[in-house]
């Protein structure tokens, strides 16, 4: 090879490093910006009124307190049923099932559900939940509705990390005496719980985010009380957010960010833990 | 006084393809019985039929009988768990629970219900003595498992296997990961367990084999090819098959 | 053991068994409820209404072609902006980004991942609108071209993971041949790695289409929600109406049972078809190429 087509290509190397670095570059910045600017306007709405009090005037003034308690229950009314729902499916996948007709059907039928737009979720529970049931607009439907949105993403994290086990403890547990299910509970489980609970804080984490699944099925736009049954209906931070910022005239800007920055808070910070507990599994492992 | 006996057993793969064939034979208590041979011989798929592991594989029975003590365990309406309680098994490699040491000796007991401390803990000392290792850990007993050496993980999967007091145990290459001296250990013990134990052991060298057995049977692709007491099958088989590969001209 | 464990083990299974085929019977009542409801609209609505080109519900028009239309263009926007750029992400953070700069890029495509879709939206209205209006002199800033880009970062840190997974499983032997042969790291990449990776890219950035056509309240808030159909690049840059904010915005202001309520109930089944399409694709595609590089390996 010639000197010429040599440094030829070295040029061609740096040119195209430069670019791509360039565009990653770029892009981390971007989100860095993003993050920044919220958090640059939106904390000077936050105060101890911002979170405890209810909004006035129209929502143009006082606190966002009934959103912040209706996106914590319908968070919490979605673990309650995706948890035990999703993580038995996930050990159905991992430790029960053999690779037939059926075990193919329920992964399809996962990718799938996975692969749902969210707002057709709220058509969904809106048809079922809210009419067909009568549960009417309450945190009953809403959270229906958001736990079957998010049963995929919990699924494949727990069955993951059931997967991940070493498949000699099972047969050593076996080998003992132990059933299957004394080998999952005693073993498996346990030292899967790390990974599972990952996927449930990150499949929550999105629960928590979302707007159009709990537009039709719990979403009120304002509510004077707190909600005390669930069978009320709610306010929730992200259809708050949609709302102040569309359809009221006259919305201080400064409350629109207050109220971004806490959803974003509340999401960020689930998103955090999940990052820890994950990288603390990884380094205590007994295996 | 024979523990095990044999009778013309046939296993095959669900696929269909043979895995043992026409197997007869009786294991002996009180001794250590050999079972030798090249790879894909059936030794680890035998020793599986004897504790019921195969239950877990694509393996399935065509035909025959195993009694152990005059009961064929083949039949699907005995307690499986109590027949893995009272047939341990030792694995080629050292697979320790993730647990403490002391979990690991209790964790079998555990399983079928034994909660009383002091059941529990007068198992694990007398386990570990068994396996002769409780001088090393009795200082440590909550400490990770893991943390041991290869040779103390293997002699603890030993342990975990008599804390249950089982009758038979059933080691397959239980030395092929560990250095000469934990080998020589575990050989060691071997020879004191069988006085109390039947002791059906897959060597991972013909070496071993005439080391330790008391009996000895080759296996070559499935079938038992030969049989005998002592250690006469390693000087002088009778069967070709097996000379070839005592001499090492195949394996 | 005794028969107590057992009994309570037996239920235990069951439970575990029924929750593993939970997930069909979900998916059979989604397809039920959103063709009970959206069935009715073959017989409420001609064909020839329901495929024409205006939607103006008020007055009877129920043509779905334009938020067709509008879906597709928002969508095609969105993969122009984040494909190249999840691409060349997922290349950086893949072959040339030392270790700590990826333990720091890796997490911050995860947060963007994480942003909910509104944040994003409300974003979209206060700064990248005005912004869109002024930089290009448009009448107004509310255009599909801002709803591209708010789609390019939602689906983003989908391309980026899944390119970037694939990117990691081409085998180091590959890599290594080519150096050894002369090539430049660049060429590598280029010649060698990406081809290899090559349907993994390309499931990528079906999921990043699947997660676009299926995005709801970004597109909803800064799209200007005008049904029309495009006509040209130009539709770029004018308001568009997409059937995933078509739902959401009407949803909520239509009478139960009627033939509005219906028609949305319908465009509901086309998403639901569409996104079924798309990762039923992706899956097979995924499936396929673990087949091959397993025969390839064994």
């Amino acid at each position: 090879m010639n000197n010429s087509t040599s440094a030829r290509r070295a040029i061609t190397q740096k040119i195209g490093f430069g670019v791509i670095t360039l565009v990653a570059a770029l892009t981390a910045l971007l989100i860095l910006l993003l993050l920044g600017y919220i958090l640059v306007q939106g904390l000077p709405a936050i105060n101890w009124e911002f979170i405890t009090a209810f909004p006035r005037d129209g929502m143009r003034a006082g606190g966002i307190l009934p959103a912040i308690v209706g996106t914590f229950y319908l968070t919490l009314g979605t673990a309650i049923v995706a948890v035990p729902l999703g993580l038995g499916a996930a050990i159905y996948l991992s430790e029960y099932a053999s690779d037939n007709r059926w075990t193919r059907l329920i992964r399809l039928a996962i990718v799938n559900l996975s692969g749902i737009p969210s707002v057709v979720y709220g058509l969904f529970g809106l048809g079922l939940f809210v009419l067909f049931l009568h549960f009417g607009t309450s945190i009953l439907a809403g959270s229906l509705t958001l736990s079957i949105m998010t049963l995929p993403v919990i699924i494949s994290t727990a069955e993951e990390a059931l997967r991940a086990i070493p498949q000699s403890f099972r047969v050593v547990s076996i080998s003992l005496g132990a059933t299957r299910w004394q080998t999952i509970r005693r073993i498996i489980l346990p030292q899967a719980l790390p990974g599972i609970l990952t996927g449930i804080i990150l499949g929550l984490e999105r629960a928590a985010g979302e707007t159009a699944p709990i537009l039709f099925t719990v979403a009120a736009f304002f509510l004077p009380r707190l909600p005390h049954s669930p069978l009320d209906a709610t306010m929730a931070l992200p259809y708050h957010l949609f709302v102040i910022s569309t359809q009221v005239p006259g919305m201080p800007v400064k409350i629109q960010y207050g109220t971004a920055l806490v959803l974003l808070a509340f999401v960020l910070s689930m998103n955090l833990t999940a990052t820890v507990i994950r990288s603390r599994a990884r380094a205590r492992r007994q295996w | 006084m024979d523990k095990i006996i044999v009778d013309h057993l046939f296993i095959s793969y669900s696929d269909g393809t043979e895995s043992l064939r026409d197997i007869t034979l009786k294991v002996p208590a009180h001794a250590i019985t050999v079972l030798f041979g090249p790879a894909g011989g059936g030794k680890s798929t035998f020793l599986r039929v004897l504790n019921r592991l195969n239950d877990l594989a694509d393996v399935t029975l065509v035909s025959g009988k195993v009694l152990i003590d005059g009961i064929n365990i083949l039949d699907p309406k005995i307690d499986v768990n109590a027949l893995r309680r009272q047939v341990g098994m030792v694995f080629a490699r050292p697979v320790v629970l993730p647990m403490s040491i002391r979990g690991n000796l209790t964790y079998g007991l555990e399983i079928a219900g034994e909660r009383r401390p002091a059941v529990l803990h007068e198992a694990v000392e007398r386990s570990l003595r068994l396996a002769a290792l409780w001088e090393e850990v009795q200082d440590r007993l909550d400490e990770p498992a893991i943390a041991l050496s290869g040779g103390q993980q293997q002699r603890l999967c030993l342990a975990r296997s008599l804390a249950l007091q089982p009758e038979i145990i059933l080691l397959d290459e239980p030395t092929s990961g560990l250095d000469p001296i934990s080998t020589g250990k575990v050989e060691a013990t071997l020879q004191e367990l069988k006085k109390d134990y039947t002791i059906i052991l897959v060597p991972h060298s013909v070496q071993q084999a005439a080391r330790v057995s008391d009996y000895a049977g080759f296996f070559l692709q499935g079938e038992l090819v030969e049989w005998a007491p002592g250690k006469a099958i390693f000087t002088k088989p009778t069967d070709k098959r097996t000379e070839d590969y005592v001499e090492g001209r195949f394996g | 053991m005794d028969t107590r464990t057992n009994l309570s083990e037996f239920f235990i299974n069951r439970l575990i068994k029924a929750s593993g085929y939970s997930a069909i019977i979900f998916v059979i009542m989604i397809f039920y409820f959103l063709l009970n409801e959206g069935a009715a609209t073959l017989s409420e609505v001609k064909l020839s209404t329901l495929f024409s080109t205006r939607w103006y519900p008020i007055e009877g028009y129920f043509g779905i072609l334009p938020l067709i239309s509008g879906s597709i263009v928002v969508t095609v926007g969105a993969i122009l902006v984040a494909a190249p750029i999840g691409l060349s992400t997922a290349i950086f953070m893949s072959e040339i980004a030392p270790r700590w700069v990826r333990e720091i890029l890796k997490p911050l495509v995860e947060i963007l991942g994480g942003i909910p879709s509104v944040v994003l939206g409300f974003m979209g209205i206060l700064l990248l609108s005005p912004l869109l209006r002024q930089a290009l002199n448009l009448p107004t800033g509310l255009t599909a071209l801002a709803g591209s880009i708010l789609l390019g970062a939602i689906a983003l840190p989908t391309i980026v993971s899944v390119s970037e997974d694939a990117l990691d499983s081409v085998p180091r032997s590959y890599r290594d041949a080519a150096l050894a042969l002369g090539a430049t790291q660049w060429q590598t990449i280029w010649r060698v790695t990406l081809p290899a990776a090559r349907s993994g890219v390309l499931t990528a950035v079906m999921l990043g289409i699947g997660r676009a056509i299926g995005e709801t309240m970004a597109v909803m808030m800064v799209t200007g929600n005008a049904p029309v159909m495009a006509k040209g690049l130009g539709a770029l840059f004018q308001p568009a109406r997409t059937m995933t904010a078509t739902i959401a915005a009407e949803m909520g202001e239509v009478a139960n049972a009627s033939t509005h309520y219906h028609v949305l109930f319908f465009i509901g089944i086309i998403l639901f078809l569409i996104s079924l399409g798309i990762n039923v694709t992706a899956s097979a595609v995924l499936f396929r190429q673990r087949k091959r590089s397993e025969r390839i390996l064994s």
